[in-house]
């Protein structure tokens, strides 16, 4: 799962792999952490509600 | 009672009727409990796998559930990267029915491996050439997104909408969907795909070994095609059985026509390619291992009435029906069609699971069957319990049809 | 892990003269004996039997008098590919945790108990069923014997794990053990056999490196009349039948009419 882990090799399949698998948690991360920031923010006045539909 | 938490302009029935609604699905859960309890003590002989048939009722029932619930990610698709407005009255039960099948699906394999504390080790120790990896890691990362993408529609509930910051976090949230929908589309890709995969790669089981296009076998692209054609058709399901029970319109006609349109074309799209890949298997991988058609069929339980099944009555027909306008238009006709379709895709599951194992490869073999034990029931089936319980829960303290009042204020 | 496994030092390999064979179940018995398996109080259920080695009963399905019967002992093939070019066998490169991994200096197909969990995609991918899944915690019943066997160097599986057979490679360990203890590096052929080829009566079974040209196995495989089992799905298998019979031949793999060649 890591390069720490015994079966970890440094070729192609585990860097496409982990590669595209930590890409993918990273944008789902940034995009909660986002969010999080973005309302505490608005919660605490430094950011405008914006209302939409 | 509970009208505060019921969404503003909305009808649902008494909380004394909506309680004996759920007895049923409570029931199933407890037996599905009692199912899991008793495999997890005792252990997997409580079902009736074996050495023969390793994979089993379960696995059945999550490759099917995960096919199913390929409509949540397929509608965000069309919804949030492609634009189809139409679709956001259905988008919020696609995603719901998903999360539900996801989970139910991780669930189960909680129960079906040999050693569930130990679980984890398919991603500390994972091994990158084995398909099910990737699809151990897509379903694990989609359900996440699928959590993301359910929470907006809670935080919506009138009483948690009351509180500002978990509004604001909803409305957030929901402003960076596509994100979140791209993502996902990304990462069911993937598994879809994944799923088919791993019984693509099985070279030694000439039945479900299939050539490829460099490491990902034929089944690979087959699974995704038939996923995303029968996904929609169980989106359109859910939703006309919801609006069946509570005896009111609940998603604007463009929306359903639109994704059976899409569906009557992937669909169609599928059997040329599945036709033409059981053709090509026929003709190279069987006769390589020095086996004819028949010769999975010539005993056992499971016979080739299992191919015209799935490929012309569960296939094609639904195909053409989806694609006549004017069938597709008339109720009856499209409920008959999602049926075949989803039955179809569960059919395949099926044959490459069961049938796959049920044959066998050395010629002084026998073919071996197999039917489940009531544990094995309980706990697939309890999966079906706990998707119509939290469904019905959304539906009556969520507002998962935004387009409900309108459709309904016009009826009266 | 990457490297073909025909530049390995050694390969492990079995010959089984099927014409030797009288089907009397040492080499069974011998390999569970050796290998600690876990037995039931009710084995009637053979689907869920654990047997490493298995005996299989064939016939020419011919009529009295021409019926001939002959015995065929199947332990784990060790494949050498995956029938698809690639240099692993299926059961390891389908294996979630990597639990099951392939020895490149001796060509053994090993099982890690602990890491396995179980999913038993393995099984599925194995066309010769030579793998087998612990659906009951491990029983050795006391007093009545069975406990004498029981062998200190495998170690004993839990529930839920998938196991076959390992050529007795806890075997090939105690001879290296000697062999350094006595300043050699190389093993004698008859230094390290398996179980089930040291208790067969008939002899039938040779085990050795297919390697080593010295070693009788490397000579035995080149005659007419060696086989292995499903060849045509291309898993290259190490171990090898020999039969002088045309129908027993035939019977290891699927043909279609006119494909076999008789010798």
């Amino acid at each position: 799962m890591t390069p720490f882990s015994f079966e970890w090799a440094w070729d192609v399949g585990h860097c496409i792999f982990f590669g595209l698998l930590y890409l993918a948690l990273a944008i789902i991360g940034t995009g909660i952490a986002f969010t999080a920031v973005k309302t505490g923010l608005q919660l605490l006045g430094f950011m405008r509600e914006r209302h939409f539909h | 009672m509970d009208s505060p938490l019921i969404p503003e302009g909305v009808k649902r029935c008494s909380p004394k009727v909506f309680f004996l609604w759920t007895l049923p699905w409570l029931a199933l859960l407890g037996w599905g409990g009692i199912s899991a309890i008793l495999c997890l003590i005792k252990g997997l002989n409580q079902t009736n796998m074996s050495n023969i048939f390793a994979f089993a009722l379960w696995i059945v029932f999550d490759l099917a559930v995960i096919a199913l619930g390929a409509g949540a990610f397929f509608t965000g698709f069309l919804t949030y990267i492609i634009g189809k407005k139409e679709l956001k009255g259905i988008i919020n039960a696609a995603v719901i029915i998903g999360f539900l099948c996801y989970t139910g699906a991780l669930a189960m394999l909680g129960i079906d491996i040999g050693q569930p504390i130990r679980g984890w080790f398919i991603f500390w120790h994972a091994n990158i050439h084995s398909m099910l990896v990737e699809v151990s890691f897509c379903i694990t990362c989609y359900a996440m997104v699928l959590a993301i993408e359910f929470l907006p529609i809670i935080l919506e509930n009138r009483e948690l909408g009351k509180i500002r910051g978990l509004r604001l976090f909803g409305h957030n949230l929901h402003e960076i969907m596509a994100v979140f929908a791209a993502t996902g589309t990304f990462l069911s890709f993937f598994h879809q795909g994944s799923l088919g995969g791993m019984f693509g790669v099985m070279y030694g089981r000439p039945f479900a070994a299939r050539g490829g296009f460099y490491i990902w076998p034929w089944t690979f692209f087959l699974f995704i095609l038939s996923a995303i054609a029968a996904g929609p058709c169980f989106t359109i399901l859910c939703t006309k059985l919801t609006e069946f029970l509570g005896r009111k319109k609940l998603v604007p006609d463009e929306a359903v026509q639109t994704l059976a349109k899409i569906s009557a074309w992937l669909l169609s799209l599928y059997m040329v390619l599945k036709i033409a890949d059981t053709l090509g298997w026929l003709n190279g991988i069987v006769p390589n291992a020095g086996l004819k058609f028949m010769d999975f069929y010539r005993e056992g339980p499971y016979g080739a009435w299992l191919v015209a099944a799935e490929i012309i009555a569960c296939g094609v027909l639904p195909a053409v029906i989806l694609m006549v306008p004017r069938a597709r238009k008339h109720e009856g006709w499209l409920i008959f069609a999602c049926l075949l379709n989803c039955t179809g895709v569960v059919l395949n599951r099926f044959v490459f699971i069961i049938v796959t194992l049920a044959i066998p490869v050395m010629p002084f073999d026998r073919f071996w069957s197999y039917l489940p034990t009531w544990q094995e029931w309980g706990v697939g089936l309890a999966v079906v319990g706990y998707g119509f319980l939290v469904f019905s829960l959304a539906y009556r303290y969520l507002p998962v049809f935004p387009r409900e009042t309108e459709l309904n204020a016009a009826a009266e | 892990m990457e490297e073909k496994q025909g530049h390995g030092a050694h390969r492990f390999g079995m010959v089984i003269d099927l014409d030797k064979c009288t089907g009397c179940g040492t080499c069974m018995t011998a390999c569970a004996a050796e290998n600690n398996v876990s037995v039931r109080s009710d084995e009637s259920d053979k689907e869920r039997s654990i047997t490493w080695m298995q005996l299989y009963k064939i016939t020419n399905g011919k009529d009295f008098p021409h019926t001939e019967v002959s015995y065929f002992p199947r332990p784990c093939m060790h494949c050498e590919e995956d029938g698809h070019g690639g240099h692993h066998p299926t059961c390891v490169s389908v294996c979630v945790a990597t639990a099951t991994t392939v020895d490149f200096n001796t060509g053994i197909v090993s099982q890690i108990y602990t890491r396995c969990i179980g999913c038993r995609y393995c099984q599925a991918a194995c066309p010769y069923h030579a793998r087998y899944f612990n659906w009951w915690d491990a029983y050795f019943p006391r007093e009545k014997g069975l406990e004498r066997y029981l062998s200190p160097e495998v170690s004993p599986r839990m529930r839920g794990v998938v196991e076959k057979c390992t050529f007795c490679h806890h075997r090939y360990m105690r001879a290296k053990t000697r062999a350094y203890g006595e300043g050699r590096r190389e093993l004698e052929e008859d230094e390290y056999i398996p179980a089930c080829a040291e208790a067969c009566p008939a002899q039938a079974i040779t085990f050795g490196d297919l390697n080593n040209p010295r070693h009788k196995v490397s000579k035995l495989i080149k005659s007419p009349y060696a086989f292995r089992l499903l060849e045509r799905l291309k898993t290259k298998p190490k171990v090898y039948y020999l039969s002088k019979k045309n129908w027993i031949r035939k019977l290891a793999d699927n043909y279609l009419p006119g494909q076999f060649k008789p010798v």
